[in-house]
């Protein structure tokens, strides 16, 4: 079990490496001079030479790639500045840390993804669970055809509509500024809840499918014709025998979706104005700030990684057939 | 993709509902039972009807926006309240006889004429995408599945590698910093090389699967090459998960275009796409929401309409495998 | 014949299908004493199944039944689901085919045992996992203490067979019902669980209802047999009678075709 998880967390090192050259080398290819751009209007030849010494930007790009990778294992110096580890340097262009941007918006993100996770696998996981066990009633086609149609809203069109509707005609809830819990708890929920129903409507119109088809075939099973043999009461059986089975693989998938969201909601974050990762990724990448570029990129590429190896080491915890090979 | 925005959910769902386990060594449900199942389903022959007008409307722009009157890129100052900041003249957004469904505010070009257009660039750009997924994905998943070994390992890595990455902050990265160039075709590009792999891990086990099957080991062993066994016995009992996977990521190619166009790194103005218009109407939504009720409405009747049919084709070849 | 423990008269099962209802089941009697063995003999489809089925109210939905069912003369068919439920697992009891995948695979063999003993008999939980050890013992899998904590997949087919015969039996039913409990199985294993079944059954005095496509396994367990042929009750009588004398040209063919259905049984 040990080797095995070393073996995985191997491996997402691995990913993430090559995660971090690629990325480096595409934005190092395509990007303008950073030097220039970090220089800004009343520039001299002089200073951007300067400015290209404190960055390294004259060395070779693999020496380059090393310091970087250098500076989030030790930390490193540009000029007289010293960078602390984890460093993954300094934006071109608010001059801030780049490890402080992630730490500050992280929360907003995380916020985002619990309380939208929350919502569409309570709706998601129920709504399946209920049209499976009425399969072919009116209230299971309408409860699927209602979750087809929810699949199908791109989200930054729902935002606009929730927006529209919500905000500037009902005017029911205020624009979402996002203040701190602790200040507006009111204000705090109110800000949060459309972003949260905006991402949780897609995932849950697809969880309620899921949940309904795993159910269903679990339902089929033929365990389950065993355990009413056996003269088990129907909720028992409902619990004890259907849902576990049912919903273990929907803990991978949420698992994944989870993972990935915590690298942020770039389009509900940007729609909605909330400054979490997602946000941060999207202007940094209007602004061509590599830095951040290059470390949300990471960011949601560890994230993604490590739900996977967290997911695996779940489910086999939850699923008994499954044993752990270091293969 | 497991990045929040214009995701591709379809794809996920049907990895893991429809075609999880066993392909099915039955005979393949034939396209003439597939068409014939559906045309006799409502829903579905509506969802084809919409499709089909969507797609002449594509296919046609020039000619009916010759009979509409106005092309897309064509300004009408004369449809819009220079007074109030480019408001359209009349309600609905300017929505009369002379523009059907209204015209931008600002500039007053034609909504019917950019919607028409827009469908070309939408469609042409999503059906690319998952030609050449579907082209990628198939190859690498039969090579992977079939060979194994250091094949497999090798293709793999690179699936783990391409599903690891957050592809809409990339591929918004990268659309980014590209020169402008020649947008669709780098859209398609970037979409399928991140796309490929879904389809891809699904045929490689369905392609092991069959592999070890009684048919397959005994065309082996009479003798059959290689590329005739991959030919003529695995592909075609593949079909069903082929045809399924790729009619589902359909909608969801429509929806990562028009996203990277709302995000503004799609193809470029003046050009005209559903994501882009969206896009533009974020700032007037307030003041005339018929500018973003318009392409919003066509994106998601034709993405609903898609993953209904995709949905209909998956039942009728899912209960073609099991009878 | 004096000691009648289960009587089932005319019983028809009525499935609805896409053309219409069908009766998978038509009007088939027949009588299981107290330390008696019944064998129901048919190929695949004939409604040997849906027999066993109905007589524990675990028919598909939309399934219709006539007929009459008594255990110890009290009527079955038509009973509430809570009254069945009573019955079910405690004074009938049904083992099934395939032992693996009739095992709940995310549960250990033991919670499986003890859930249907406390279902019926209550109790602790401590107390139901000394009955679930000693079913296993009873059904001789090795080291059962141990043994009860692991999961079906652990097992081999044979001993998962045991486990189901053990889950069966532990409220001590009067009637068990084995629907091909030994079709899954190796040809060898399959004489061990015949031979596990015969033992328990003059230890316990239980009726056997054991149905099966095999002929062969019939001639060595069963006293009386009834044939079955597309839902058709076709023959019925000792097993003798049977072998030696088949009135119908159905159970002739079944008796020609034995070695063949041996031989489908290894696939």
């Amino acid at each position: 079990m040990t080797r095995y998880v070393i073996g995985r967390l191997g491996g997402v090192v691995v990913i993430l490496l090559a995660v971090c050259l690629f990325t480096y080398l595409i934005f190092f290819k395509l990007s303008p001079d950073p030097a220039v751009m970090i220089c800004g209007k009343t520039c001299t030849p002089d200073r951007i030479d300067s400015i290209r010494d404190v960055l390294g930007l004259n060395q070779p790009l693999l020496t380059q790639f090393w310091e970087f990778l250098r500076g989030i294992v030790a930390g490193r110096d540009y000029g007289t500045v010293h960078c602390s580890a984890p460093c993954l340097g300094y934006s071109f262009q608010t001059n801030e840390s780049v490890w402080n941007m992630l730490t500050t918006r992280l929360p907003v993100s995380i916020t985002v993804a619990v309380g939208a996770a929350v919502l569409w696998l309570l709706a998601g996981v129920a709504g399946g669970l209920i049209s499976a066990i009425k399969q072919g009633t009116w209230w299971d086609r309408s409860a699927m055809a209602l979750a087809l149609t929810g699949v199908s809203v791109p989200n930054y069109v729902l935002a606009l509509v929730l927006q529209y509707v919500l905000v500037v005609k009902l005017q029911v809830l205020p624009f979402p500024a996002a203040p701190a819990f602790a200040d507006n708890p009111v204000l705090w929920f109110e800000s949060y809840l459309m972003p949260w129903t905006v991402l949780a409507v897609g995932y849950a119109c697809l969880y309620a499918r899921l949940t309904r088809a795993n159910v269903i075939d679990t339902l089929a099973e033929n365990f389950l014709r065993t355990a009413r043999a056996k003269g088990l009461s129907r909720p028992l059986i409902l619990r004890r025998h259907a849902l576990r089975p049912a919903l273990t693989p929907i803990t991978t998938i949420f698992g994944m979706d989870f993972a990935g969201l915590l690298g942020g909601a770039l389009i509900t974050e940007t729609v909605f104005g909330l400054n979490g990762i997602g946000k941060l990724a999207a202007d940094s990448i209007a602004k061509n700030d590599q830095p951040v570029i290059m470390a949300v990129t990471l960011l949601a590429a560890f994230f993604v990684v490590v739900g996977n190896v967290v997911v695996d080491l779940v489910y086999t915890a939850l699923d008994p057939r499954v044993r752990v090979t270091s293969s | 993709m497991t990045v929040a925005g214009p995701r591709t959910p379809t794809l996920l769902e049907v990895e893991e509902v429809g075609l999880a386990g066993d392909p099915g060594g039955g005979p393949p449900t034939s396209t003439g039972r597939i068409l014939g199942k559906l045309a006799r389903d409502k829903a579905a022959l509506l969802c084809l009807v919409f499709l089909l007008i969507v797609v002449l409307m594509a296919v046609f722009a020039p000619l009916i926006t010759k009979l509409s009157g106005w092309g897309p890129d064509e300004f009408d100052s004369g449809a819009i309240n220079s007074d109030l900041g480019g408001v359209p003249h009349g309600s609905l957004g300017g929505i009369s006889g002379e523009h059907w469904f209204g015209v931008e505010p600002q500039n007053g070009r034609d909504l019917f004429a950019r919607i028409v257009y827009g469908a070309r660039v939408s469609i042409t750009i999503a059906l690319s995408a998952t030609v050449l997924t579907g082209i990628l994905g198939v190859v690498f998943g039969l090579l992977a599945g079939f060979y194994r070994g250091w094949v497999d390992q090798a293709i793999s890595r690179v699936m783990d590698f391409l599903m690891a990455f957050p592809a809409l902050i990339f591929m918004i990265a990268i659309l980014s910093s590209l020169p402008a160039g020649n947008r669709p075709v780098l859209l398609v590009v970037v979409i399928s090389a991140f796309g490929w792999p879904y389809l891809a891990r699904v045929i490689r086990g369905q392609t092991m699967t069959l592999a070890n099957r009684e048919f397959v080991e005994a065309a082996r062993a009479s003798g059959a090459k290689n590329v005739a066994l991959v030919f003529r016995e695995i592909l075609p009992n593949l079909r069903g998960s082929i045809i399924v996977m790729t009619t589902l990521s359909v909608p969801g190619y429509i929806g990562t275009e028009a996203g990277l166009s709302f995000l503004g790194v799609g193809v470029t103005p003046p050009t005209a796409s559903w994501g882009q218009m969206i896009s533009s109407s974020v700032s007037w939504y307030s003041v005339d929401p018929m500018f973003f009720a318009i392409p919003g409405t066509f994106l998601f009747l034709t993405v609903l309409s898609l993953t209904v049919l995709g949905d209909k084709i998956r039942s009728v070849i899912d209960a073609g495998e099991a009878t | 014949m004096t000691d009648e423990l289960f009587v089932v008269e005319d019983l028809t099962v009525t499935l609805p299908t896409s053309r219409g209802p069908v009766d998978v089941v038509k009007d088939v009697s027949f009588t299981v004493g107290r330390d008696d063995t019944l064998g129901i003999v048919g190929e695949s489809g004939s409604g040997k199944s849906m027999t066993a089925l109905a007589v524990l109210g675990l028919l598909p939905p939309g399934a219709r039944t006539s007929g009459s069912v008594r255990l110890d003369g009290r009527e079955l068919l038509g009973q509430s689901e809570g009254e069945l439920r009573s019955v079910r697992g405690n004074a009938i009891s049904m083992v099934f085919q395939d032992p693996l995948s009739s095992l709940n695979p995310y549960y250990t063999v033991g919670l499986q045992i003890e859930e249907g003993y406390r279902a019926h008999r209550g109790g602790s939980k401590r107390a139901a996992r000394q009955v679930a050890i000693e079913a296993m013992e009873r059904v001789r899998i090795p080291d059962a203490a141990r043994r009860v904590d692991d999961y079906p997949h652990q097992f081999s087919g044979g001993q998962r067979q045991r486990i189901m015969i053990a889950m069966a039996l532990c409220c001590s039913p009067s009637l068990l019902i084995a629907d091909e409990p030994t079709t899954a199985l190796d040809v060898t294993v399959q004489a061990q669980i015949l031979e596990l079944l015969a033992e328990l059954q003059t230890q316990t005095g239980t009726g056997l209802i054991f149905i099966t496509h095999d002929l062969a396994v019939i001639s060595s367990i069963a006293r009386r047999v009834l044939v079955m042929c597309a839902g058709d009750p076709v023959e019925y009588g000792t097993a003798e009678q049977v072998f030696s004398d088949p009135r119908h040209e159905y159970t002739r063919t079944l008796l020609d075709a034995v070695p063949r259905i041996d031989d489908e049984v290894m696939l």
